[in-house]
């Protein structure tokens, strides 16, 4: 530790952490453009100046280590000049476009400038002007207002691994850019936006559409994948209109996947907003009171065996509420694995990421089975490029051949007989997890969904517990989901009684589906009553016999789970459209119109009922270090394992769910990129 | 910026495999990535010789970046910073006008006259109607001594003046290729007419 003064305030910080960093545990703020404390130090803007006793000149402080001793000083006569002195070049060549800049209220540049800036500018030559670039469907560019900071080369080159942006031509002539013209292949590359500190790189789809200042701010859980992302959701009169994420160290850093960022359009379109009841074969519209009329005749018909399954972006209320509705009705028959993933529910640690996500930094090894992290979970998977950019962190893949992961892996296999060898212990990789302290693996939930699902999930188990990754102070074994809504609903126990596939092929008369819009429902005998509770009209609402329309993830206060367990709240950011209503309010409605109303009328009541019956709600959003105890896995016979080849989520990584199928610019993206996807598939 | 046609495809030939050898051999396992200033001078060599215009096209940007196992952006990084690579094609010599003080002192700018003059050229930048010549100009070359220099491709003239700058130029049509070096006859960076100092040697 090294002791330093900043201007009469004396601190202490780790050897090797830099002048600016120890002026921020002063609290003193230091203006900054280039310098980002999760990329490299670039040291190239200059605006950090700060003056360090017995040097002649003012220092960049995010590149200058700390000393001993060393006395730093951030407001004198000199600093004060020097930064103004910075300031007056950084926008020389910076056009005065602020009216017109989408930047224009949360800029760095703005700020610093009213900050730190001279007020007026000696300038009175031309100035620099730069051809915009095309980056593809996402991100828009206006070149001429790029600084030069490096910001964006570094976090594609680091934390995305796509090594697309550079600085090309130099002094002058210098620009950011892709040199050949090409959209940017990253899964993360709205953050780019996020961190350009001027407006360079902004919105393509928020081009000027708002300004800061006018939009409402709702915090919320992104569950377009089950990273469970940190976002605020911007509104403004009852639209969102953008959706950043926020930081939480322990989940996202501070990424986003583009899914989750910019899929959001697609919740004003294609919307159950009204229920619908099926009259003579055809769907027509309906008053909530017909509906329920419906719903009643069919679900209490005498000796009418019931289901209910809850889908991938079902909330926790809600698949509570649903619960207990039919427990209150005399059935068990659930099952929330929609996607026909054959999940283990008898233990939390069958079906969770039982590492953490932070917990990938403390791993010295990974094996893949099943899974390409990229598209199933962008944000984890710049983890995982992290720890593998930090040294000493072999990635093997069972799977598909030639995934682009971004880092570096070894291509074990690609199904059963690579799985049975693993664990044996007579593939080569073993040497490798054994001799790791922490070894970890991550099993795709896709690959779980074939005819030997469970068996496949008992020899992932077998391969984690014969390869050390299953210790008294270490659990190695994770199950990556793929949505928001999966890991709650296995948290609730809705996996009893007939399985989805008997519900659906005849085995109960009335069925009730939530939060599954996607789910098809074409092989459900005319026979079967089927309600539809959800908020997009995709193949389920095709199929059903009764809409109840549902809000969706922006629309509701509600909690959900990601994939390591952790649960999260969600709060409501704008109200579900036309009739519709949140999911636990349709629920607790519907049930009184049953004849058994659910003996819950508020949120707090029902979150109540929540925590006492499910304690592991009652945890909040902080995770305990998993560890293993007990390593008897699920039941399965490592023999019956087939040899196929382990498949991945079908379709393009931005089309994967209702509402992200239901929006214009993922469309746009799917076309953007289908061809290099194509390419990249065989 | 003018358009220009970009070669589809590129392929070192055994001559620059040849030298690819022993270039990335001088760096330990893993460093191959600081061959690619050499390598990039390989591309501009080999176009030099497939179409006797030493530029470096995109492919061979591209070539460049999977022979030395790196992403295509960090060679074109490089490639467009330095101006000796030229990114477009350029004319069969390429005339380099050193314009930095100790040869502008001693008469770059009559230089610069000549090879517009004699290779019908506009300016720098520009290549002749007849593809022969394109100019450019340099930041100092090293070669102060002998100012002015001009550098055609990689040889350098030296002790230049408008009349003997023409009579390069105009032997360089004619496909002759004078004899690099001081044309003056100067030898090396001795004083013009030779050496004057320890010619007397003590005793003698």
């Amino acid at each position: 530790m090294a002791k330093v003064t900043i201007d009469g305030i004396e601190v202490e910080v780790p050897n090797g952490a830099s002048v600016l960093q120890a002026c921020e545990a002063a609290g003193i703020e230091i203006p900054r453009f280039c310098y980002h404390e999760r990329l490299s130090v670039a040291g190239n803007c200059r605006m950090c100046l700060v003056e360090v006793e017995k040097a002649p000149k003012p220092v960049a402080s995010c590149a200058f280590p700390v000393a001993d001793g060393m006395k730093v000083f951030t407001d004198t006569e000199m600093v004060r000049r020097a930064r103004r002195g910075v300031m007056e070049f950084l926008l020389i060549n910076h056009p005065l476009d602020c009216p017109i800049c989408d930047q224009g209220g949360e800029c760095d540049l703005q700020d610093q400038a009213v900050a730190y800036g001279g007020g007026a500018s000696r300038y009175k030559e031309e100035k620099r002007v730069v051809k915009d670039k095309y980056m593809g469907p996402l991100v828009k560019t206006i070149m001429t207002r790029c600084i030069q900071c490096t910001r964006c080369i570094r976090f594609a080159t680091e934390v995305a691994g796509t090594a697309e942006l550079g600085a090309t031509s130099r002094g002058e002539h210098m620009e950011v850019g892709t040199y050949v013209e090409k959209a940017l292949t990253s899964e993360l590359s709205g953050n780019l936006i996020d961190i350009c500190p001027v407006g360079a790189l902004t919105s393509r789809p928020y081009a000027f559409v708002s300004r800061p200042w006018e939009l409402s701010k709702a915090d919320g859980i992104d569950v377009l994948d089950a990273t469970g992302t940190n976002i605020r959701i911007d509104t403004r009169g009852g639209e969102v209109l953008r959706i950043l994420p926020r930081t939480n160290e322990e989940v996202n850093e501070e990424w986003m996947a583009d899914r989750g960022r910019f899929s959001f359009d697609g919740l004003k379109r294609k919307r159950l907003d009204r229920p619908w009841v099926r009259q003579g074969g055809k769907l027509v519209p309906a008053t909530w009171q017909e509906a329920f009329s419906a719903i009643a005749a069919a679900f209490t018909a005498p000796g009418a065996k019931l289901g209910a399954l809850a889908g991938e972006l079902a909330d926790v209320e809600s698949t509570l509420a649903l619960k207990e509705l039919m427990a209150s009705l005399g059935s068990s028959n659930l099952d929330c694995r929609t996607d026909g993933a054959a999940i283990d529910t008898s233990r939390r640690d069958f079906y969770s990421f039982n590492t953490s996500i932070a917990g990938i930094e403390e791993a010295d090894a990974l094996l893949i089975i099943g899974s390409n992290p990229r598209t199933e979970s962008p944000v984890i998977n710049a983890r995982i490029r992290k720890r593998v950019v930090a040294g000493g962190f072999p990635v093997g893949v069972v799977g598909p051949q030639g995934l682009d992961l971004t880092y570096g892996h070894d291509w074990l296999g690609e199904g059963g007989a690579t799985l049975r060898a693993l664990a044996s212990g007579a593939h080569r990789f073993c040497e490798v997890l054994r001799n790791a302290k922490k070894p970890m693996l991550i099993l795709g939930r896709n690959a779980l969904a074939r005819a030997d699902g469970a068996t496949l999930l008992a020899v992932a188990w077998q391969i984690a517990a014969f390869n050390g990754m299953l210790k008294p102070d270490w659990h190695g074994f994770n199950l990556l989901h793929r949505f928001g809504g999966q890991h709650g609903a296995l948290d609730l126990g809705f996996v009893s009684g007939l399985p989805m596939a008997k519900m659906l092929t005849g085995g109960v008369d009335a069925l009730w589906v939530m939060g599954a819009d996607g789910l098809d429902l074409s092989a459900v005998p005319a026979s079967t009553f089927v309600v539809v509770q959800g908020h997009h009209g995709e193949a389920a609402a095709a199929r059903a016999d009764v809409i109840l329309p549902g809000a969706a993830y922006t629309e509701k206060d509600a909690a959900w789970v990601n994939t390591e367990g952790r649960v999260q709240l969600g709060f409501q950011a704008v109200h579900p459209p036309g009739e519709a209503r949140e999911d636990w309010k349709v629920l607790r409605a519907a049930s009184a119109a049953l004849g058994k109303p659910l003996p819950f009328d508020t949120l707090e009541a029902l979150r109540a009922r929540l925590v006492s019956a499910y304690p592991v709600f009652a945890q909040g959003d902080a995770l305990p270090h998993y560890v293993c105890t007990n390593t008897a896995g699920p039941a399965g016979d490592i023999s019956g394992l087939r040899d196929d080849a382990l498949a991945l989520p079908a379709g393009n990584y931005w089309q994967q769910d209702p509402i992200s199928r239901a929006s214009e610019t993922m469309a746009e993206c799917a076309r953007t990129y289908a061809a290099p996807a194509a390419l990249a598939a065989e | 910026m003018t358009e220009h046609h970009e070669p589809t495809s590129f392929a070192f030939d055994a001559e620059s495999n040849a030298s690819i050898e022993k270039i990335v051999a001088r760096y330990p396992a893993g460093k191959q990535a600081s061959a690619v200033i050499p390598l990039l001078y390989i591309v501009q060599r080999q176009m030099k010789r497939m179409t006797d215009s030493g530029w470096v096209p995109r492919v061979g940007m591209d070539a460049v970046a999977a022979r030395l196992s790196m992403a295509p952006i960090r060679v074109y990084e490089v490639a467009t910073f330095y101006f000796m690579f030229n990114t477009k094609p350029i004319g069969r010599f390429h005339l380099q006008v050193c314009g930095t003080t100790p040869c502008w002192l001693r008469g770059s700018d009559a230089v610069l006259k000549a090879c517009k003059d004699a290779g019908g050229l506009k300016g720098y930048g520009d290549t002749s109607a007849d593809g022969n010549f394109t100019l450019s100009e340099v930041e100092c070359m090293g070669g102060c001594v002998n100012a002015p220099i001009l550098c055609v491709d990689d040889d350098y003239y030296e002790d230049l003046d408008y009349e003997s700058t023409v009579k390069l130029i105009e032997a360089l049509k004619r496909g002759e290729r004078p004899t690099p070096g001081s044309v003056i006859g100067r030898q090396t960076s001795a004083p013009v007419g030779g050496p004057i100092t320890l010619l007397d040697v003590a005793g003698e």
